[in-house]
Order: structure tokens, then C-alpha cells, then sequence
């Protein structure tokens, strides 16, 4: 059993009480809410004839059904409209702020909490959506809910959950030029697997962690449930705190001297102990890219599409129905393979600095001919910075499309979609059969330097042989 | 669609067909497509229950065969469930008639959400679950009795009756039999402890000075 680590401290710290069918009552220190997963939610607390106890802990945005080119309203899907029209509602009547379109703080509900300094480290946070593992990054304990238990923490600012065992995946060394987070943590999923991480959560750890910049763990601990976990975390550190110092939401004075204490106290220390341990290098880690239709069917771009001989037995099944449904050739290389569609954005990679990675890519090329290319910023903020600094006049003029923010392509609720058999080059989360929005459609995830190389070569390239220098500076200019 | 009242109170025993869908890692986004999230009420969602597959498999899904309509339990493969947290999965699938999985394994938010409609997710070791699959296959419509204490499945079939002892964590366990798996009121109940949690949060009050 764990003990002394983030996890098991912040668990206790939020420890309510013992429920009578075994669970624990975990009180939730910020929730978070969209147009998607809460309407229901609200009218079920109404059903029950109840309000919500603490409206100044809940934070709401709009993110998955927003179009991405006009965001005029009503919007053209009813809907959508519908959706958002019932969350301004909602929020009115409960007293629960709303950052809406237009207001400089909307975005990815994965990017804004963070960037607004709403996410603090040793927080229990919980959102009706699977990659509030993103949260991680700041040493919060961060997962996914589904809708009654939105309900529940509107009703009780609290959940009933059970505690996980604590896998400690430790990071050597340091990652190459044209490697980021994304790479290292399609590299763990490839490792062990999508249901590797079930009843886990995962620490992040070790030397190439603790280098990672904020942005880095949000990509590295966002994707922290594609491999089974449903919480994934990076310890509070000095890069922590100089993210957080002087945003909106950030203690301030001498209130922010008790913060950086408190949350110092919180990480992992030497005498922490694991349920379990798993060390990689660094240094051994490509550009990584997914051939088939989990997040786990991932190789090195440098690498061939694994043959039935080179795959697990037990993974052979869907081996051979990813062969199938991605149109792909057991021991085909995957560099130089056609791709229709580029998208760069997401919870995952639409922070200002993967916009500069793939911006440093783009800078001086075109993107191919027959390619349709886009780049979704993750917030208005994004957009904003990345505006001022003139990112979007690079991508503009190397052929990409510069839209509105929004979830966009990664999931397909929204205008921005894959047709028939197109195939992707995206820096989304998931590679499932149909995600982006077509049935037969393909996806393959990359880092979104990647994406911008595949944009510009018209096929999978490897970024290495593209970009020389390194290109992913903390973002400095991110203060509201 | 499901004729069958919706999961209330305890839940002990739960009877009815099987329906087999086959395959690790079926995700949530193949159990109901993206675009039926578009919705304010999940009433609507039976209609969109495996859509995507449905249609590639043309009426030959295990959701379309004449002889599974009306099943009301499902077994499936490892790792079900996994991807988005969208409650709207287990949701099209109750609406459906589904009131019980047999897998073995589950993903986590799939499990919880699944546990809080009432519908149970049991788990076998890998060659259980084949054999019962097995069995499902030779014996169309046959009935399945889940008992929950303790946990097994047993199928009748000429005569002859055939039982799968299956796992379910005591907590998950303890309270669907007690009918405590629905507890906001519980959880609303612990006022006074709610509170002497928020006190001993820093944060709660700014980091304000003690």
C-alpha cells in the first residue's frame, strides 16, 4: 500500500467521512462544468429538490459543441444552441460563474482552469470529463466524472469514490530536440498498455519530469487515462509555483508565502512508498505516433506497424482489426504514410507553447497540396498570446486555417469533422474508431510539431530532420 | 427498448438473456457516438447505442440480431468502457435494456458511472468469460440468473444448469444489495462533516492567516 505520498496526503486532507457501502466521502475542492455532461445533472439536483452547496467552488466554460469558425450566436445547430442556452441558465439561476464566448476567458475547460490559476496543487478536482486527469500537473488529485456524480458534487461538493494504489512511473534522463511530452507519454501507454494504469493513479517522477514545463505536465498528465489511470500527477515544484505566481485566481501577498508552504508539504517525500514502480529513459524515446485505433497502438515514427509475430497474443484480436480499419500493412513503415487532414489544438496540445512548436515547424514551408490544415487554440487567452506574438500570421501564411477556441476535431461534437475515409494527422487524445466524427474515419495522434511536419511534408514525417533547435520555452507571457 | 423499469432500490439478483458483444477495449465513444451527446435529457439515447458499429456491421450486430432483443444482461471482453467519462455509455445502454455487464475488466469511470444508474459490473478471469460466451452462443435466449451475494451467474440450458462464479469489490457489492448505490442524500446528509473537512483546507479560505 502507498504511503507518504501526494496522493495518499491530499486524499486524507479531503476525507469526509466512511460511507456505508465501503466508499469514502472525498470533498472536491473546485469542479468543473460544460455544456455536455451537466444538464442533466442540474435537472436531476432539481428532481431531488436540491441546490447547489457550494456555487463558488463550481467554474463553468463552453468548449465541445462551439463551432470553431463563426462563433456568432444563435449558432447555426439548435442543438448546440440548445446545450449552451440550458448552461447560462443553469449557471444563472445557481449563482455559478460562466466564463462564455467572448469574455477573454472562455476555452478548453482543461486550459482555462489552469491558466486562470484556479487549478492549485494539492486540490481534489473533479469534471464531468475523462482528461480532468490534466489537472495532475499542478499536484492536484484530478479525474474524471460522469454526470450523476456531477450531480453529486453540486448537491454535496463531494463524491463518493475509493482510493487507488499509487504506481510511480520514473523518468531518467533528459528527452531529445523534437521530443515532448506528448511523445513520452504515448511512449508509457505504448509501454503498459491502455488498461495498464486501472486502479492506479500514476505520479509522474524523475529527472525529465521535474524539467518538463507546466504545459508539458498538463500534456503528460491529460493523457494519464488513456492508459487505464484515471489520475495522473506531476509533484508541486519551483516551476509549479512561477506558473502559478499572479495569475487571477493565485493567492497573493503574504497569502501566497502559506500557499507555496502548504503545497510544499504536500509532495512526495523520500520515505513516499509505491504499489508500484516503472522506470524509463528519456533519452531512448522518438517521436511517437499512433497506427491504430487505441491510444496504445503507438510506435516510433521511426518504427514499422507491428506484425501479429511482434504483438502480445492477447492484443492480436485488435491488432488485426486495427489492420483493417486504418487500411495498414503489418510491417509497413509509418513514415511517408498520406494524410488528408492536419489539426492542431486540443485539451491535450492547444496551449501556447505546442502553438510555437508547431509554429516553429510551419515557419517558411507550405503546407502540402490536397492537405486541409487547421490550428484551434485552447482558449481565447491562447489565441490572444499566440495573436500578439504572431503565431497566427505564421501559420496563416504557410496555408493553415486559424480558428476560433473550442474541443474542435478531437471529438467531433462540433462542426470540425472528418469525412469517409480521410485520415488525420492530430494532437487530440484518441485514435477510436469513428472519434473524429466519421465512422470509417482515421486518426493518427502525434505531437503537434509532428502534426505541422505531417501539414508541410503532405505525409508522417520525422520533426527531427525539420527543426534543429529546441523550441518550447515556458510560455512567459501568460499572465491574465 | 427497454420495457423494463429503470434499476431502484436494492439490487440482489437480476434475470434475463444475454447479449454477447465481443472484444477488448470497446470504448465509450464506440458505445454511443459523439453526436447523440448533443442532448439536454438522456431520454433519447437507445436510438444511438452502438451506432457506428451497427451500421458497419449492417443488422449483424449483436444489438440487431432478432434473438438478442430483449436481453437485459451484456458480456463482453477486457477493458470495457475505457475513454470518455460520458455517463451518456451506460446510459443508452440501460435505456436499451441492458441491467447488468459480465466482463473481465472494466474501466474505471465506466464502472462508477454503471454504478451509479444500478447496473452492475461483475468481472470473470479471462477463460470464464470465453466459456460463458461459449455457452450464450449454444443456447439462444437462454435465461442467465445474476446473484449479486454471492457473486455468480448461472445459465439454464436442456436441462442442465451451468454456473460462473464472478468478482465484484465488496464496497460496489454492499451497496447495490443495500440499495444505497444512489446516495446524494447520504452524501448531503454529512453536513457537519463536510464542514469540518472545508475548515482544515488552506485554500478554502484564501490561505488566509491562522
Amino acid at each position: 500500500m502507498s504511503a507518504g505520498t501526494l496522493y495518499d496526503k491530499v486524499w486524507e486532507l479531503h476525507r469526509v467521512a466512511d460511507l456505508p457501502g465501503g466508499a469514502i466521502q472525498l470533498f472536491i475542492g473546485l469542479h468543473l462544468i460544460h455544456e455536455v455532461t451537466s444538464p442533466q445533472a442540474f435537472a436531476a439536483l432539481d428532481d431531488l429538490g436540491l441546490t447547489v452547496r457550494h456555487p463558488e467552488r463550481t467554474v463553468a466554460t463552453v468548449d465541445h459543441i462551439v463551432p470553431t469558425t463563426s462563433q456568432a450566436r444563435p449558432f447555426a445547430d439548435p442543438l448546440a444552441e440548445a446545450m449552451l442556452a440550458t448552461l447560462e441558465g443553469n449557471c444563472a439561476r445557481h449563482g455559478i460563474t460562466l466564463h462564455g464566448l467572448g469574455s477573454g476567458r472562455q476555452g478548453i475547460v482543461h486550459v482555462i482552469a489552469p491558466e486562470l490559476g484556479l487549478t492549485q496543487p494539492g486540490m481534489t478536482v473533479a469534471c464531468g470529463d475523462s482528461h480532468t486527469s490534466t489537472h495532475g500537473a499542478f499536484g492536484a488529485i484530478a479525474f474524471g466524472i460522469g454526470t450523476s456524480q456531477v450531480r453529486d458534487v453540486l448537491a454535496s461538493q463531494s463524491l463518493a469514490m475509493g482510493k487507488l494504489k499509487v504506481r510511480r512511473i520514473r523518468v531518467e534522463g533528459a528527452l531529445q530536440s523534437g521530443v515532448y511530452a506528448k511523445d513520452l507519454v504515448l511512449h508509457v501507454i505504448r509501454t503498459l498498455g491502455v488498461k495498464g494504469g486501472v486502479g492506479y493513479a500514476y505520479e509522474f517522477a524523475g529527472p525529465a519530469i521535474e524539467a518538463l514545463s507546466m504545459e508539458e505536465r498538463m500534456t503528460l498528465c491529460n493523457m494519464a487515462i488513456e492508459g487505464g489511470a484515471r489520475c495522473g500527477y506531476v509533484n508541486p515544484d519551483a516551476i509549479t509555483f512561477a506558473y502559478l505566481k499572479g495569475r487571477p485566481h493565485a493567492p497573493a501577498g503574504e497569502a501566497w508565502e502559506r500557499a507555496v508552504a502548504w503545497w510544499s508539504s504536500l509532495a512526495s517525500g523520500p520515505e513516499a512508498s509505491f504499489d508500484d514502480e516503472v522506470v524509463f529513459d528519456a533519452a531512448t524515446i522518438a517521436p511517437t505516433i499512433t497506427w491504430g485505433i487505441t491510444p496504445g497502438q503507438a510506435i516510433g515514427v521511426d518504427e514499422t506497424v507491428p506484425t501479429l509475430e511482434q504483438t502480445e497474443s492477447d492484443e492480436r484480436p485488435i491488432a488485426e482489426e486495427a489492420y483493417r480499419y486504418m487500411d495498414l500493412r503489418p510491417g509497413a513503415p509509418i513514415e511517408g504514410l498520406p494524410v488528408d487532414v492536419c489539426f492542431i489544438g486540443s485539451c491535450t496540445n492547444g496551449r501556447l507553447s505546442d502553438l510555437r512548436a508547431a509554429a516553429a515547424v510551419a515557419r517558411g514551408r507550405q503546407v502540402a497540396a490536397g492537405i486541409k490544415a487547421f490550428v484551434v487554440p485552447g482558449s481565447e487567452q491562447v489565441a490572444a498570446e499566440a495573436e500578439a506574438e504572431g503565431l497566427d500570421a505564421v501559420f496563416r501564411a504557410a496555408g493553415f486555417e486559424w480558428r476560433e477556441p473550442g474541443c474542435s476535431m478531437c471529438l467531433a461534437m462540433n462542426p470540425d469533422r472528418l469525412e469517409g475515409r480521410q485520415i488525420s494527422a492530430s494532437s487530440s487524445n484518441r485514435n477510436f474508431k469513428g472519434r473524429q466524427g466519421s465512422a470509417t474515419g482515421r486518426t493518427l495522434l502525434m505531437s503537434p510539431a509532428m502534426v505541422a511536419a505531417a501539414a508541410v511534408s503532405g505525409h508522417v514525417a520525422d520533426v527531427r530532420r525539420l527543426v534543429t533547435a529546441p523550441i518550447t520555452p515556458e510560455p512567459a507571457s501568460t499572465r491574465a | 427498448m427497454s420495457a423494463t423499469p429503470f434499476p431502484a432500490g436494492p439490487i440482489q439478483r437480476c434475470e434475463g438473456c444475454a447479449v454477447v458483444v465481443p472484444g477488448d477495449d470497446i470504448d465509450t465513444d464506440r458505445i454511443i457516438p459523439a453526436r447523440y451527446l448533443k442532448c439536454v435529457t438522456f431520454d433519447g439515447l437507445a436510438e444511438g447505442v452502438f451506432a457506428d458499429d451497427r451500421r458497419e456491421r449492417a443488422g449483424d450486430h449483436p444489438f440487431d440480431r432478432a434473438g438478442n432483443h430483449g436481453a437485459a444482461i451484456l458480456v463482453v471482453n477486457r477493458n470495457f468502457g475505457c475513454g470518455s467519462s460520458r455517463e451518456h455509455a451506460p446510459q443508452a445502454l440501460m435505456r436499451w435494456g441492458i441491467r447488468a455487464v459480465i466482463g473481465e475488466s472494466f474501466a474505471e469511470i465506466f464502472f462508477g458511472n454503471c454504478l451509479a444508474l444500478g447496473i452492475p459490473c461483475l468481472s470473470a478471469d479471462h477463460d470464464s468469460v470465453l466459456a460463458l460466451q461459449a455457452a450464450i452462443a449454444a443456447h439462444p435466449g437462454a435465461m442467465l440468473q445474476l446473484d449479486l451475494d454471492p457473486p455468480q451467474v448461472t445459465l439454464e440450458a436442456d436441462g442442465v444448469s451451468s454456473a460462473w462464479p464472478l468478482e465484484l469489490a465488496a464496497g460496489p457489492r454492499r451497496m447495490l444489495v443495500s440499495g444505497e448505490w444512489n446516495g446524494t442524500a447520504q452524501l448531503v446528509a454529512h453536513d457537519a462533516e463536510l464542514r469540518a473537512t472545508a475548515r482544515r483546507l488552506p485554500y478554502l479560505s484564501g490561505f488566509a492567516a491562522a
